[in-house]
């Protein structure tokens, strides 16, 4: 218990993970709290692969933390613009009356 | 060893409480709020098992930029007034609740299972490629190898950047009608001989400008 290993990290990713994806299932606020749970989702894997790094002593973890970074602030970018876009011409981003797509 | 321990369980207790709450705020603005502080505890975390530099980036990259641009778009688009909505559901009469629940359990118990009980592959050790040495820094360790085995990756991430920023510039620009601006190509080439206009101006009756 009080020395911490590998499972440690792990279990926090798993949680974090976890609770990205009920942010998603249960979200009917606005889409912007759904963005907000992806980017909880990429964080709990970039725990994990550092974890991994750290502890059988291998550096690529932490580069392929690198591109997912980037890869999360572009996906952010874009989605936010895409928010702004949807907002300016229906005037809502409520998660429930977004069904032009009858999803 | 105790100190460690006792500040990963700190850590983690803030990121994960701080993770609820980006999911169950009322407010959309103290969601993005409860993001930064997840954020600011796991780059904690990293940097106190030693990726230094991912700690220092996760820092300034999504506290810096990305949490702040939800900020702003929070701010800017008008949602101020959903507040009070919580997991509300008008339509369907709330089912989505305990589906939601109940699969998000499933995953969770399917990682637990997948934690307790796997093991490392047994030529693993052998096959690593970069090894994390110790008499470099961290910074530096990283850097030796991104711009010389990753650089493919490397340019290619760049490239993502680019075409986010400009997916972005172009989904989000409108040209405003009715709008006085600037005209840059008309400044540029201005000639000298349109520069200056001699007219000959009649007495009592004055010069039409701007013709």
């Amino acid at each position: 218990m009080l020395s911490i290993g590998l499972g440690h990290y792990l279990t926090l990713a798993a949680i974090i993970f976890t609770i990205g994806v009920v942010g998603i299932f249960l979200n009917r606020k606005n889409v912007i709290v759904i963005l907000m749970s992806i980017e909880l989702i990429l964080l709990a894997v970039n725990i994990n692969l550092v974890a991994f790094s750290i502890f059988i002593n291998d550096l690529s973890g932490q580069i392929f933390t690198l591109f997912i970074l980037t890869v999360a602030a572009a996906e952010a970018a874009i989605g936010l613009a895409i928010i702004v876009v949807y907002f300016r011409n229906s005037d809502t981003i409520r998660v429930e009356e977004i069904k032009n797509l009858k999803g | 060893m105790i100190a460690h321990s006792v500040f990963f369980y700190i850590f983690s207790l803030i990121a994960i409480v701080s993770a609820v709450m980006v999911t169950v705020s009322k407010n959309t603005v103290h969601s993005v709020f409860f993001l930064i502080l997840d954020f600011i505890s796991i780059s904690c975390l990293f940097i106190m098992i030693g990726a230094e530099f991912l700690g220092m980036i996760m820092l300034i990259v999504y506290v810096g930029a990305v949490a702040v641009l939800f900020l702003f778009v929070v701010m800017m688009l008008n949602v101020a007034e959903q507040k009070g909505q919580w997991f509300s559901s008008r339509w369907d009469g709330g089912t989505h609740i305990p589906v939601g629940l109940l699969v998000s359990l499933i995953i969770f118990f399917e990682l637990i299972i997948v934690i307790g009980g796997w093991k490392y592959k047994p030529d693993l050790l052998n096959s690593l490629s970069i090894n994390i040495s110790t008499e470099v820094t961290n910074t530096r360790s990283i850097g030796n190898v991104l711009y010389t085995d990753y650089i493919l990756l490397f340019q290619i991430s760049g490239m993502i950047l680019l075409v986010a920023m400009i997916g972005a510039i172009v989904l989000t620009y409108r040209e405003r009608v009715g709008v006085k601006r600037q005209s840059y190509v008309k400044q540029i080439s201005r000639e000298r001989d349109e520069g200056v206009d001699l007219v000959e101006a009649e007495r009592n009756k004055g010069v039409k400008i701007d013709a």
